[in-house]
């Protein structure tokens, strides 16, 4: 079971990492500054495998892929979310940040809940109330680029960039 | 069923005839570009890949502008990571400090960018093209990487919201009190993964640069992109800079909409967005009087020339307020020599302000202006979330260069027509 980080609707890539971090992205900087300006305790105290579950726009603002990295490189295992910024919804597909989007899992579940994910299926446990949520599935061309490793890997398969 | 604008450009670098909303295509891309953040990660993902050679060299921009002239050691070692990048892979348009500018100023200027074209940046105002009839978007820096390697990537088809304008603007009204108001009237998600798509008879009413003001905070109403119809006044701007030939879509006729939102220039007055989102928009006349401490004038928003003479047709013969530090960012090169070249960088000057070489510093809280705990700004910037400018505890008023600059000169949130 995970323990979870609840936040609001449109948690802003400035919040998740501020600029002023930027100038360094390699992991262990970007992990050591994640959530700070909107929660300082997360990077000290979030644990392998933990969830952090959002409202509406998650991401929203800058492209900053640092963002995703950041949170992967905390040992978050996924986001859940009503919805993602675009931009975000991206860069996470393409570094292998594991995101569900589910609008009812994001307007149930309440902090210190504990949930259960199966990623592969889509399904969220929130096993403090017994409740589930079914995310949407991504579409099969999404799908085809997190099976072949990511953006990159799938264009070098198909002999599109050397 | 007919396709907007963004549909039929989407289609034609698809190599399809048609595309409906929702539908998943690749695309060809006519540019791709980074800048000094974003860049050096996506050079590290080819490099962690193997990828030793870009797609092609003059189709790949580079431009060091966010911590630039560098702030620090480490942002001076990204800028190395670039500029190594740059010279190995003989880019075409690589620009560092001295010619360099604001990203989404300097391409525009340097016609680099054409009515018709489809370009991706890893950062998200790329959709700020969108002000030429061209489809722009940001991305992360694995799509940068993908877009150079490749000179493909993948996009979602937007379905698109119809913004019409009318009317005619009051004095000291512009391209940023639109924007602040459309995305106040739907909201910082309200064009989440849709195009807005401008149109309506005062598009005339318009400057090129109202119109790059407006594509550029597209995104923030969630907008995949916004964009423009071409007219007199696109073709005129691209004169000088390019001798590519522009292709111009129009918007069919039976073009499905999500919704149309109109806009009354004759009923806006000047609108500013409070703190902590760029949707929380007020008219400067129910919240003026709030005490400032620092006024920002420049970014890729409102940096251009037009924002440098509305700021200095202000500031012109009265000074900042005592207490009040007032930073004016020229957003190129060419617009500090038509500054020079106007008197208006004299003017600004004169009146008390510190005009900087051109980067994106403050908008972000990079360097060149970064507020304490507990400060106030007006700011022509983009962004107003929790500690953009600095503290967590300062705060960020994003207002129009006339509104800022008539600020700089009461201390407090002003409207300039009251000056």
């Amino acid at each position: 079971m995970s323990k979870i980080y609840v936040y609001g609707d449109n948690v802003d890539t400035d919040v998740i990492i501020p600029a002023r971090y930027l100038n360094d992205p390699s992991e262990a900087a970007l992990a050591s500054h994640c959530m700070e300006d909107i929660d300082p305790k997360y990077a000290s105290t979030v644990e392998q495998g933990d969830i952090i579950v959002g409202g509406a726009n998650f991401g929203c603002g800058s492209s900053r892929e640092h963002a995703p990295l950041a949170i992967k490189a905390s040992g978050a295992k996924c986001v859940i979310a009503a919805s993602f910024a675009r931009i975000f919804y991206r860069n996470a597909i393409n570094i292998g940040l594991p995101i569900m989007e589910c609008p009812e899992a994001a307007a149930n579940i309440q902090p210190g809940d504990k949930l259960t994910v199966d990623l592969a299926s889509g399904t969220i446990c929130d096993e403090t109330t017994g409740k589930t949520f079914q995310a949407a599935p991504f579409p099969p061309f999404i799908e085809n680029i997190i099976q072949s490793g990511g953006l990159i890997q799938s264009l070098i398969d198909r002999g599109l960039a050397k | 069923m007919g396709m907007t604008m963004t549909q039929k450009i989407l289609a034609a670098h698809a190599g399809l005839s048609s595309v409906a909303p929702g539908q998943l295509i690749e695309a060809k891309l006519d540019l791709v570009h980074g800048n000094d953040v974003t860049a050096p990660v996506a050079i590290g993902v080819l490099e962690e890949y193997g990828i030793k050679q870009v797609y092609d060299r003059d189709k790949i921009v580079i431009v060091l502008d966010h911590y630039t002239p560098c702030k620090d050691i480490k942002a001076a070692q990204l800028c190395k990571v670039a500029r190594d990048f740059a010279r190995a892979q003989g880019l075409t348009h690589f620009y560092d400090v001295g010619e360099m500018g604001v990203e989404h100023a300097l391409i525009p200027e340097k016609g680099l960018v054409v009515p018709g074209d489809l370009t991706i940046g890893a950062d998200s105002h790329t959709c700020t093209y969108g002000a030429l009839g061209a489809f722009s978007t940001g991305v992360g820096s694995t799509d940068m990487a993908a877009g150079m390697a490749s000179g493909l990537n993948w996009f979602k088809v937007p379905s698109a919201i119809k913004v019409t304008l009318t009317g005619k603007f009051k004095p000291f009204v512009s391209g940023k009190d639109v924007m602040l108001h459309l995305i106040g009237e739907i909201g910082v998600d309200g064009a989440l993964y849709k195009s807005l798509e401008f149109t309506g008879p005062a598009m005339g009413e318009l400057t090129m640069d109202d119109r790059f003001t407006i594509a550029n905070m597209a995104i923030e109403a969630g907008a995949k992109n916004g964009i423009f119809p071409v007219d007199d006044k696109t073709l005129d701007y691209l004169k000088g800079r390019t001798d590519r030939q522009p292709v111009i879509y129009e918007a069919d006729p039976d073009a499905e909409y999500e919704r149309e939102v109109v806009i009354n220039l004759d009923e806006l007055d000047s609108t500013v967005a409070m703190p902590f989102l760029p949707g929380n928009a007020k008219r400067v006349q129910e919240v003026k009087g709030i005490k400032l401490d620092q006024v920002v004038i420049g970014s890729c928003t409102n940096g251009r020339i037009s924002d440098m003479r509305a700021a200095a047709a202000i500031l012109k013969g009265r000074k900042v307020a005592p207490g009040v530090r007032c930073i004016v960012l020229p957003a190129t090169q060419e617009i500090i020599s038509q500054m020079i070249q106007e008197g208006i960088y004299m003017d600004l000057l004169e009146a008390g302000c510190a005009i900087s070489t051109p980067t994106c510093g403050p908008c972000l809280g990079g360097h060149m202006g970064c507020m304490c705990e507990g400060e106030v700004a007006v700011s022509t910037t983009n962004r107003n979330f929790v500690g953009r400018m600095g503290h967590v505890d300062s705060k960020v008023i994003l207002a129009s260069p006339t509104v800022a600059a008539a600020s700089a000169v009461m201390g407090v949130l002003a409207d300039p027509a009251e000056l």
